[in-house]
């Protein structure tokens, strides 16, 4: 037991080692992100054409919701607490996650909470269908049933992010190694750092918001029912209270990757590390204050959209910080362009765009027109999937080698990147067009001038789709049958303590501490 | 299916190809832009937004060409397959600083604009002219204050061009039972809000968006330059009907506006009038059909079925089937704590009479009876004391 | 492994969630009322105008209170104000009533929710007595005419001209059913 894994079914079970977690964490959230892929493209199949052809509205309804529940909570968040466990260890030289057994839980829970949430499509009555910001009163006087599943499974998954954020802090604060000091941890240790902060703060505001909405509908309360003295907007101050700093909660660790692939292809370490870290708090704290831009149309006085506009508008300094440093990284360095890279510049590029569709809708008089249109969608979907699912696939491109001592197929590897790069943009780009020519979000069927972009968009979703089952197969071809490594380097330009380790890493590292200079 | 096909081939095309040049060349022009940019509409304040969005756009392009223009550049000069050997250089504090300030300055240049927008957006000075809007799922209800005057108006796409089993017209679902008729040149203030759950009244012409929030009272404005027809969307989330509730605004010149609104009280007056004269059983089922399928085939269905576990059915229901009087209290009055509303506010007599004499009717239904107008009417007036 | 450092983090943390859903649930709530009423957001209007002072006339100003009545869901009611529109002076304290009337067979209880546009005027729209103060019961059949007195305070900023103020009336027959339900 103490050198090896255990056997079977039980080593998965009972296990308390940080690598086995990760891997299950990865390998949940990879079948999480197939699950909303496939709502995904019941979406867009309903949207190849105008008319109802395969769903009714109050089903296509249900869809939308579970495909944003399930890739923001089951797919992404659990992927990137996936790669903070196989990481963060062996980043600051720790031989194991600070509470074991603490991280098994984190973990065990979250299928449970899955299923649960799942199984809500089958009840009588459906499924959550009021979206994944379930906006009351669509969410509690007139939802369906099931809501209370939704409330229980959102509670779980709830507690799995804080313990997961607690254990993640607690590690990085108490366990580095002796000479890692907090400004020679790597970024990727920095940006999980500032997001578990993150999660501890607003995760339990979420689990607050979906508790009013239990007390309101089981319990006479009126948190958000006018009828009773309560406000339904008070309910989008405190989703977005949440919810604007969960954006970042997606999309820092992914900065934190990128900020790890870049400086290994070009060779060169990261340019401003200091500034990088004090841009990652800024964003952190600016996430705080900055939520209801969300809600401009809610009809705010207005001192409160001036407020909201400007204070959005100064994300962009920080976030820009970032990017430039990014770029001047690759300035003058000397680059290769592994599947890893590949990634890690196409989140570079397609995040900016991304920022720049965040700039235009944080305007607010401009955002009378872009709000709840297909432009919102284009603009999430270029930071949620061109920056933290880009970013978390080149993740796994760059540390496998590492994991498993096996090398996965450049050629399939590059080949899975370009097929998903165009089919992503052909699925997002035209829905920008749909937004700005007025085609609202979350719409079953649309006008007939909508139809010939619905179509485009719907062609690139399932070419982005296909190539995430090449993704499945090139990774289980590599952990199988992958060309042999075993150099503690994968890459050339690798540096960091995890790079000093044998390939594979053994089961357990560090347990004598490395000395940092 | 092939008919389109073509044209979206063309489109494709022209895009890839023109895009770059049509962005400089048509870009006042709009026609081109048509279905690829935001409207430039006929309001004051849309005009404003319209620029306020191409002068933030092309800001980003340029950001956007000088940042990835180094990014590529280096892509391609200092490669390792070139023979490119990597520099060392990680830290210059004048040059953050530098990309700490430019920024800045930049969002201060577009930060004034916007403000000025914004100013203009939440202009209280009196209107001419108030309409209310009230939000229903899955419907909306257009109340000309201080005249009277209130109507319905209600997605009139039939459900089986939904379902493909008829052609869909030019305007599909984005045509109504009636449109908003409105005088260009007025100051009109919208008082909006909603009736059971969030909605979002939104015309891109007049860069009008606000939320409909039930028990709350939410204020815009917009005065309209050109006559048109107009259309929009609900923009909020309300249910299954999200997409099935358009907005079409028919902008007309005043004097044709005053006329229409003559008439349209004349025609409520006959209405009314309808409510004492007695009707057969085939006109009624013929006027209730078309009610039905307008007003209740959204939650129970065309075929009166109704979504199990959601919707009740109305085929072969006790409610359908039992005392007369029953059926009027719940379809004039609803039922508390359910999606049934009181449609005795909402509806005419004669349109509520239609219903309850093609519901009890129709699909199997064949109690035989038959209910008029004044039944209904009697019915509201009933308990009087 | 959990030494007592880990220990003492993961305790902060523990509690740092903790009170983070204790100012979610318990703070936020209260704190968005007081936030509303102190700035108008929401529009909401204050409770019963209690001050004996009373704010002298601006005769120089009018400034049109336009009234605004929607039933809630599936309220059955009839309910409309006698008047659509007044005229009013600041500071002139003025009297309106709205109409309701219940058509079923069923006693009810209603709420009236009172909300303001636009928001910046909320907060000088003071009301001494109005029927939202109270639920509104009526039996069966039975209609009322409910009564609204109220001013504006001279206080009102220049740039508002017209007040709207809406009621939107809730039927609240089960919620009131259930709490004395409860109460026995």
């Amino acid at each position: 037991m103490a050198h090896g894994p255990a056997q079977g079914i039980t080593r998965w079970l009972y296990t308390t080692n940080h690598k086995d977690i990760g891997t299950l964490y990865l390998w949940f959230s990879f079948a999480m992100f197939l699950l909303g892929g496939f709502f995904a493209m019941v979406i867009r199949a309903e949207l190849f054409e105008p008319g109802m052809q395969i769903v009714k509205p109050e089903f296509f309804n249900q869809m939308t919701t579970m495909h944003g529940l399930v890739m923001v909570f089951g797919a992404i968040m659990p992927v990137f607490v996936g790669l903070a466990n196989w990481q963060i260890p062996m980043m600051i030289g720790a031989p194991d996650m600070a509470l074991p057994r603490m991280n098994n839980l984190s973990f065990w829970i979250l299928p449970f909470a899955f299923a649960l949430m799942a199984s809500t499509l089958f009840m009588e009555g459906g499924g959550p269908n009021f979206g994944w910001t379930f906006y009351a009163p669509l969410s509690t006087t007139y939802a369906p049933d099931s809501v209370n599943y939704f409330i229980f499974a959102v509670h779980i998954l709830g507690a799995s992010s804080i313990m997961g954020s607690i254990n993640i802090i607690a590690t990085v604060l108490n366990m580095r190694a002796p000479g890692m000091t907090m400004m020679k941890m790597p970024l990727f240790v920095w940006t999980w750092l500032i997001t578990a902060f993150l999660l501890v703060a607003v995760m339990p505001v979420l689990a607050g918001a979906v508790t009013m909405m239990l007390m309101d509908i089981n319990f006479g309360t009126s948190f958000f029912d006018a009828a009773g003295g309560g406000d339904p907007v008070l309910f989008q101050h405190v989703f977005w209270f949440f919810g604007h700093p969960e954006v970042y909660i997606i999309i820092l660790p992914a900065f934190g990757v990128i900020s790890q692939i870049i400086p290994t292809f070009s060779r060169k370490p990261l340019f401003g590390y200091s500034s990088m870290v004090y841009a990652t708090a800024a964003i952190a704290f600016l996430s705080f204050i900055v939520w209801a831009h969300h809600m401009f149309t809610v009809g705010m006085p207005l001192a409160g959209e001036l407020y909201f506009m400007y204070a959005t508008l100064l994300i962009a300094v920080p976030t820009g910080v970032k990017v430039f440093n990014w770029i001047t990284t690759m300035f003058r360095g000397s680059l290769t362009f592994e599947t890893p890279m590949l990634f890690a510049i196409a989140v570079v590029v397609l995040f900016t765009l991304g920022g720049f569709t965040g700039l235009m809708l944080a305007i607010a008089p401009a955002d009378i027109q872009y709000h709840d249109s297909y432009f919102v969608v284009a603009h999430f979907h270029y930071v949620m999937v061109a920056g933290a699912v880009f970013a978390a696939t080149g993740a796994v491109y760059y540390w496998l080698p590492k994991w498993c001592g096996r090398m996965y197929d450049e050629t399939l590897g590059k080949t899975q990147f370009w097929i998903s790069f165009i089919g992503f943009n052909i699925t997002f780009f035209p829905q920008h067009f749909l937004g700005l020519a007025g085609m609202p979000r979350r719409y079953a069927d649309y006008a007939l001038q909508f139809a010939d972009w619905n179509m485009v968009s719907s062609i690139g979703a399932f070419i982005y789709g296909a190539s995430q089952l090449l993704f499945l197969f090139i990774v289980v071809q590599a952990i199988r049958n992958g060309r042999p490594v075993s150099e503690p380097k994968t890459w050339e330009g690798a540096e960091g303590l995890e790079w000093t380790l044998p390939t594979p890493v053994p089961y357990h590292t560090f347990t004598t501490p490395p000395e940092v200079r | 299916m092939l008919s389109r096909a073509k044209p979206l081939v063309m489109r494709l095309l022209g895009t890839v190809l023109l895009l770059p040049l049509a962005s400089i060349v048509c870009a006042e022009e709009g026609s081109f832009w048509d279905g690829l940019n935001m409207p430039r509409g006929v309001t004051s304040v849309s005009r404003q937004v319209y620029d306020l969005h191409m002068a933030v756009f092309w800001i980003c392009v340029v950001i956007g060409v000088v940042v990835f223009g180094v990014m590529f550049y280096s892509m391609y000069a200092h490669r390792k397959s070139k023979g490119a050997k990597a520099s060392n250089f990680h830290e210059s504090t004048a040059v953050e600083i530098a990309w700490t300030v430019v920024p800045t300055l930049i969002l201060l240049v577009m930060a004034f604009p916007a403000t000025t927008a914004l100013l203009d957006l939440y202009d209280t000075s009196e209107a001419d002219m108030d309409i209310k809007i009230t939000a229903y799922q899955w419907k909306w209800q257009y109340e000309y204050m201080g005249e009277g005057v209130s109507f319905m108006s209600e997605l009139s796409t039939p459900e089986s061009a939904i379902y493909n089993s008829t052609p869909k017209s030019e305007f599909y679902l984005q045509e109504v039972s009636e449109p908003l008729v409105l005088p260009v040149g007025k100051k009109i203030r919208f008082l909006i809000t909603a009736k059971d759950v969030l909605h979002a009244w939104w015309v891109p012409a007049f860069a009008v968006k606000r939320d409909a929030i039930p028990g709350f009272i939410n204020e815009t404005w917009t005065r309209i330059d050109e006559p048109g027809v107009y259309r929009g969307e609900c923009a909020e989330l309300c249910g299954k009907g999200h997409a099935f509730m358009p907005i079409v605004v028919n902008a007309v010149p005043e004097p044709e506006y005053n006329a229409w609104l003559a008439e349209k009280k004349t025609a409520m007056a006959a209405e009314r009038e309808l409510a004492s004269k007695q009707f057969g059983l085939d006109d009624l089922m013929v006027k209730g059909e078309e009610a039905y399928n307008r007003s209740c085939a959204a939650c129970h269905m065309g075929n009166g079925e109704g979504i199990a576990g959601v919707f009740p059915a109305l085929k072969g229901s006790p409610v359908a089937l039992g005392a007369i009087e029953q059926h009027l209290d719940v379809v004039i009055n609803g039922t508390a704590g359910t999606a049934m509303q009181a449609f005795g506010g909402q509806l005419s007599e004669v349109d509520l009479a239609a219903i309850i004499t093609y519901e009890r009717n129709a699909w199997g239904n064949n109690t035989g009876d038959v209910v008029q107008p004044v039944d209904v009417l009697k019915f509201k007036q009933g308990r009087e004391k | 492994m959990a030494g007592s450092p880990v220990r003492k983090t993961s305790l902060w943390l523990v509690l740092g969630g903790v009170a983070m859903f204790a100012f979610a649930v318990f703070v936020m709530p209260p704190l968005y009322d007081v936030f509303c009423e102190l700035t108008g957001i929401g529009g909401k209007t204050a409770g019963r105008y209690e001050e004996q002072t009373v704010a002298a006339v601006d005769t120089e100003r009018t400034v049109l209170v336009q009234f605004v009545a929607t039933n809630n869901g599936s309220m059955p009611w009839e309910f409309a104000p006698l008047e659509y529109s007044v005229r009013v002076h600041p500071g002139e304290s003025r009297a309106v009533k709205f109409y309701a009337r219940n058509p079923t067979s069923r006693d009810m209880v209603a709420q009236a929710v009172p909300n303001v546009t636009p928001n910046n005027a909320a907060q000088y729209l003071n009301k001494t007595e109005c029927f939202c103060f109270n639920q509104q019961p009526l039996l069966a059949g039975e209609e009322a005419n409910m009564p609204l007195v109220f001013f504006i305070d001279p206080k009102l900023p220049e740039s508002v001209t017209t007040i709207t103020l809406s009621y939107t009336l809730f039927d609240i027959t089960e919620r009131v059913a259930n709490s004395v339900a409860r109460l026995n």
